[in-house]
């Protein structure tokens, strides 16, 4: 393979190539899901240093165009960098004043092709994308890794979500959630990844779109409750311990 | 100094099993629908079979965003060929075109393990099978993914005589679903492709 330094800078002629990254401020899960008039998703406002949770007010959810919004977990720099180049897109396609407009779905084909082509370089954006919208009445809702791995479905989560989310949306996703049942189940979720994932924050926004438009709400707190009885007394079975 | 190791992989497996077997005047390509990463599953709906010009049919199984980069270079390169020549490209000339194409990227590979099936150009049934660098081989039948140890000795056990089976593929996969495959499974896509056209149907399998 090629042994062409990428980057200028400190670098010797017998450095190894730097192209490769590790993340640095990191969001965790995204979830989302098809309702009935639209898309739902949720993000809390958590921006990570490592296991530091440094930043509480980062918007992981933005709309995009007129008919999507794009949510993302993983490195925060590289998602404000797509933010960039979706700009340009959302730029271009208006100037073309065709009375057309970027969907969902040639976004999410976009943000695949970026993403894969990053990852061919060897120089990924460490993100893992979900990008749902609303079109003409068609609901789309998909997801991209940093590897460039993408498929769409009902509904989607990344990170721990995968993991912890998906298994109660698979059980209690249905067609046609009315939106305060959606809201409902996406809270479940949410209120489980607070628990159970050391980056989350009790700090969220959920994010609306349907075929009228997009709404994201202020951020806003789930109550959680620690009032179990194992929690009481903690050291009665081992006692001297904390 | 020491080697500077990579903290990502620029690959995964994304599971599957693909299978397609040849007739005298037919084909039977097959995939299940499940995409998945380590042990979760990412979507229980996702199709592995593309349809990449009239008579010829592609299921691949392995690494998703190189298949389906795969499949976008081949349909893009079968449009300028029907540009050229106002044809469909025949399906033996699909398979050298995939195979030259892995072979392309013979030093940083394509991870996607394919089969091709279709007519060839007297109508008879033809199935082609790949390796991830473009290797390919002309056989009546193929597996390839995660599945295909358990697939092919059953191809091999069936198909040694000529007999007429009803519709292996179903038989085929439905056994090796029940038994270890972590990644198969949901459903199971089915395409037949003969003179009349090309034609779709679904099977249900296990779904964890």
């Amino acid at each position: 393979m090629e042994s062409i330094q990428a980057k200028q800078g400190l670098v010797g002629p017998n450095d190894p190539i730097q192209r490769t990254q590790l993340p640095y401020v990191t969001g965790t899960s995204v979830v989302a899901l098809k309702y009935k008039d639209g898309i739902l998703m949720a993000a809390d406002m958590g921006g990570s240093y490592g296991s530091t949770i440094r930043y509480k007010s980062v918007e992981r959810i933005k709309p995009i165009g007129k008919h999507s919004l794009l949510g993302a977990s993983g490195e925060i720099s590289d998602f404000q960098e797509l933010l960039r180049n979706l700009d340009e897109l959302i730029l271009y396609d208006n100037m073309w004043d065709d009375g057309n407009s970027l969907g969902p779905k040639e976004l999410h084909s976009y943000l695949t092709r970026v993403m894969y082509n990053r990852r061919n370089k060897f120089d990924p954006l460490w993100n893992s994308l979900v990008l749902g919208g609303v079109k003409n009445g068609q609901k789309y809702l998909g997801m991209v890794s940093m590897i460039g791995v993408n498929f769409e479905d009902s509904h989607v989560a990344t990170g721990f979500g995968n993991h912890l989310a998906r298994p109660i949306l698979r059980d209690e996703w249905h067609e046609n959630l009315s939106y305060e049942d959606g809201v409902k189940l996406l809270e479940k979720c949410m209120r489980v990844l607070l628990y159970r994932d050391r980056s989350a924050v009790n700090k969220l926004q959920i994010a609306k779109i349907t075929e009228e438009g997009t709404t994201i709400s202020q951020p806003y707190a789930l109550k959680t409750f620690w009032g179990f009885t194992a929690f009481q007394n903690p050291t009665a079975g081992a006692e001297g311990s904390w | 100094m020491t080697k500077q190791h990579p903290a990502w992989s620029p690959y995964d497996n994304n599971g599957g099993t693909c299978v397609a077997i040849a007739g005298a005047d037919y084909c039977v390509i097959a995939a299940d629908t499940r995409m998945s990463t380590g042990y979760s599953i990412l979507t229980r709906d996702y199709s592995k079979i593309c349809k990449l010009a009239d008579k010829c049919v592609m299921a691949s199984s392995g690494f998703q965003a190189d298949v389906k980069a795969l499949q976008k270079l081949l349909a893009a390169r079968h449009l300028i060929y029907q540009h050229q020549h106002n044809k469909q490209m025949s399906c033996p000339g699909m398979a050298q075109l995939l195979s030259n194409t892995l072979y392309y990227k013979r030093f940083f590979p394509y991870y996607s393990f394919n089969v091709l099936g279709g007519l060839d150009n007297e109508g008879k049934g033809c199935v082609y099978t790949y390796d991830a660098v473009g290797s390919y081989e002309r056989v009546g039948y193929s597996s390839q993914g995660s599945g295909s140890t358990l697939i092919m000795p059953f191809l091999d056990n069936q198909l040694k005589s000529p007999s007429p089976l009803l519709l292996p593929a179903q038989d085929a996969v439905t056994p090796l679903s029940e038994a270890e495959a972590v990644d198969l499974g949901d459903k199971l896509e089915i395409v037949v492709l003969n003179k009349g056209g090309i034609h779709r149907e679904y099977m249900e399998l296990r779904k964890d």
